[in-house]
């Protein structure tokens, strides 16, 4: 078997991982006020996509492949005050479902410190088993 | 693997099965939130019976065919089997036996040097 990936690997990767995911949370929550002047340029939130990364059968981490603009649709609002209204005096409100997001968070975190949980016990069971001569 | 295996008996081709068994639950946590991801383990009991059979082959190999699919308790819509309560809980078993085996094999070496220095 060639070195096959070990857990800090598998751990440190995922860990990678999850920050991207919480970038995005960080960049939707940031922009979730945004107002724009037409339904295109309007913001809509960003997610990662997961996909596993596998080079031994059973061992596999993961990584992000992409980060694509969510569906979640603007809304459309009326406010003829709003510098940014079109010719209607309508404005378009981010598409971040900021509740949404808020969940995400706390997923990516849990997720975060079970990754780190893991690493700890692998690295105190690898001290353990160099000490085993002493 | 003769010589060694008469010194650590079964102890060393567990400590290898425990070894893989954390690298697959650790890809198992880490990949929680990947979609279409299904959970993977290995049978500890039937690795080791086929690790140290009359006619064993490598561990890995013996690992290799008794890894199985987790069954979820509860499916989740994006096709992903990972279940972190139960995942962390092997986990944490898994971790507490490597512990284990590791003290039976300090057993070992605590022995053999005793007896290679004699009663000092």
């Amino acid at each position: 078997m060639s070195t096959p990936m070990s857990v800090f690997d598998i751990a440190g990767r995922a860990m990678s991982a999850q920050i991207v995911r919480l970038n995005t949370v960080a960049s939707n929550m940031a922009n979730a006020g945004t107002v724009s002047g037409s339904e295109a340029t309007a913001y809509r939130a960003l997610k990662p996509v997961f996909q596993q990364v596998s080079d031994a059968p059973g061992v596999s981490t993961v990584k992000v492949t992409q980060v694509v603009q969510s569906n979640t649709q603007p809304t459309k609002r009326h406010d003829p005050e709003n510098p940014l209204a079109d010719k209607d005096g309508n404005v378009w409100d981010a598409g971040v479902d900021s509740a949404a997001e808020l969940v995400d968070m706390i997923e990516t975190q849990r997720q975060y410190q079970n990754n780190v949980q893991v690493m700890q016990t692998a690295k105190q069971l690898t001290l353990d088993t160099l000490r085993i001569e002493k | 693997m003769g010589s060694d295996d008469a010194l650590f008996g079964i102890h060393g081709k567990a400590l290898q099965i425990r070894s893989q068994r954390m690298s697959m639950l650790a890809s198992n946590i880490a990949n929680a939130a990947t979609p279409g991801f299904k959970a993977r383990d290995i049978d500890f009991n039937k690795a080791l019976d086929a690790a140290t059979s009359q006619q064993a082959g490598s561990v890995d190999d013996a690992v290799e065919s008794n890894v199985g699919y987790r069954v979820p308790v509860e499916s989740s819509l994006n096709g992903n089997t990972v279940e972190l309560p139960v995942e962390q809980t092997q986990f944490a078993e898994n971790a507490v036996q490597y512990k284990t085996t590791l003290q039976f094999l300090q057993g070992r070496v605590d022995t053999v040097m005793q007896a290679l220095k004699g009663d000092q």
